[in-house]
């Protein structure tokens, strides 16, 4: 097997897909036109994402790789607003942006200019996978955070309410609220980091290793990203809960009404 | 009344849940709130420990603004008992030295925590698993929390509320001692008319959140 893929190599898969979708469609399971739009979509997402690689891979230019880099973060914020189960208010919005953007800005310095030593500092081909990965995982672990934290507040506030009475301050009234958000944000990264190389081959490494890299150093890159990963959604994950839970206080230090399960009015 | 007022309330409202032109608790003294579910009872003793401001008016607290008070450091001093408290994950143990750990203190042996088990009247094992507590259970529990804080006021919400007539009587006079020797002020929002007829000392009755009634007890 050479390590470039041909085209008509490349048809043969989709061939197996056409043949996927006539079983699918005898057998009578409405899924045809799901699997068909989602391996179209695929197919176009891929292959724009391919040429602009190619094209910002041979013209490196730090404007392009960070223009790559805030797209990626922006989008990843906003993936997260998306996904969180009860409506969030402009304050929440506006902390989660702080530390995705802090804690992955971070994580990236270090892993990159330090771990990698990736030179020239914008270099494409290190900053933009990486900075995929770990910016991707991070957007994972801050959405479990943030809906872990919004359901803890909704469902313990009487006993944020006790504490308050009791004269604890509103850090120490949330503290189990904000430990169970940061172990939940963390648990697919830890899980994902116990599986590695047992359950699955991740996909980074598989890709080295096909790309003709020896799988020692494969599995060198992947430490250092996995590190990365663990690193970046921990930081944020903490940034966040560190900053967030006072959005539920006043500077009265009371609970705010209303703050809890609907829309900022302001 | 010698003594300024532990509390004193000046054209006080909130919402459409209270308003109250004048008001004055006194220090040292157990004052009983009384009136019908829903008059605002619970909200004017969240007042008091500042949990909640009030839309327009004055509280002071022994003569300064509330506003002008640390609501931390309030709320260490004017501690609140609510009608359920909350139970945190744990024993009692855990429940008791929690109240502590709040306050930034240190913990005590369990010798005292045994002591004060015994004054609420809970016949339970420091290691006993808080979940495993009924409402009554509970209920003293957190009255054992805030007596181990021993603050200087302290404002319970329907302290007896879950617990037979007996037990209401045993702890009201552990509570009223307690006061008394260690010049407390408590401030109790209750149902039970004998608490009242035997304990209090001066009684506040709100209807629709208006001050209806003040007046000291008439000793018989």
């Amino acid at each position: 097997m050479s390590s470039d893929l041909t085209l008509w190599q490349l048809a043969s898969a989709y061939l197996f897909i056409v043949i996927l979708l006539i079983i699918v469609r005898i057998k009578g399971i409405p899924r045809e036109k799901e699997i068909l739009i989602s391996s179209v979509r695929m197919t176009i997402q891929l292959m724009i994402v391919g040429y602009l690689l190619a094209y910002i891979f041979t013209h490196a230019h730090p404007v392009y790789t960070l223009i790559i880099l805030v797209f990626m973060l922006l989008f990843a914020i906003y993936n997260v607003y998306q996904r969180a189960k009860i409506p969030l208010n402009r304050e929440l919005k506006k902390k989660i942006a702080i530390s995705m953007a802090l804690g992955v800005l971070a994580t990236l310095v270090y892993f990159l200019m330090v771990t990698l030593s990736v030179s020239p500092w914008y270099n494409p081909r290190y900053v933009i996978p990486v900075s995929g990965m770990i910016i991707g995982n991070t957007m994972t672990g801050i959405s479990l955070g943030v809906n872990t934290l919004l359901n803890g507040m909704n469902a313990n506030k009487q006993m944020v309410e006790t504490a308050l009475m009791l004269g604890a301050t509103p850090r120490e009234a949330t503290r189990p609220i904000i430990n169970q958000a940061f172990d939940s944000a963390m648990l697919p990264t830890i899980n994902s980091m116990v599986g590695m190389g047992i359950v699955f081959l991740p996909g980074m490494m598989t890709g080295q290793i096909i790309g003709g890299a020896s799988p020692l150093m494969a599995i060198r890159y992947q430490i250092a990203v996995m590190l990365g990963i663990v690193g970046g959604a921990s930081l944020t994950v903490l940034l966040f809960v560190q900053i967030s839970y006072m959005a539920f206080f006043n500077n009265r230090c009371q609970l705010k009404e209303n703050e809890l399960n609907v829309k900022s009015t302001h | 009344m010698s003594q300024p007022p532990m509390f004193s309330i000046h054209q006080l409202k909130y919402k459409n849940i209270l308003s109250i032109d004048q008001l004055s608790i006194p220090a040292d003294t157990i004052t009983c709130i009384i009136g019908e579910s829903g008059s605002g009872k619970t909200t004017l003793l969240k007042m008091l420990n500042h949990l909640i401001s009030p839309d327009s008016g004055e509280i002071k607290v022994n003569g300064t603004s509330i506003f002008d008070l640390n609501p931390v450091d309030l709320r260490r001093k004017v501690v609140m008992l609510p009608q359920t408290p909350a139970m945190f994950k744990g024993t009692v143990r855990d429940n008791l030295f929690i109240a502590l750990r709040f306050a930034g203190r240190p913990n005590v042996p369990d010798s005292e925590l045994d002591k004060l088990l015994a004054r609420v009247h809970l016949n339970k094992d420091l290691d006993t698993d808080s979940e495993s507590l009924s409402g009554g259970e509970r209920q003293r529990v957190g009255l054992a929390r805030v007596l181990l804080l021993d603050p200087p006021v302290l404002l319970l919400d329907e302290p007896s509320s879950a617990l037979d007539e007996e037990t209401t009587h045993l702890i009201m006079e552990e509570l009223t001692d307690y006061v008394h020797e260690n010049k407390k002020t408590l401030v109790m929002v209750t149902h039970s008319k004998a608490v009242v007829s035997d304990y209090a000392e001066h009684i506040i009755e709100i209807r629709s959140g208006h001050v209806v009634r003040e007046s000291e007890r008439v000793e018989q």
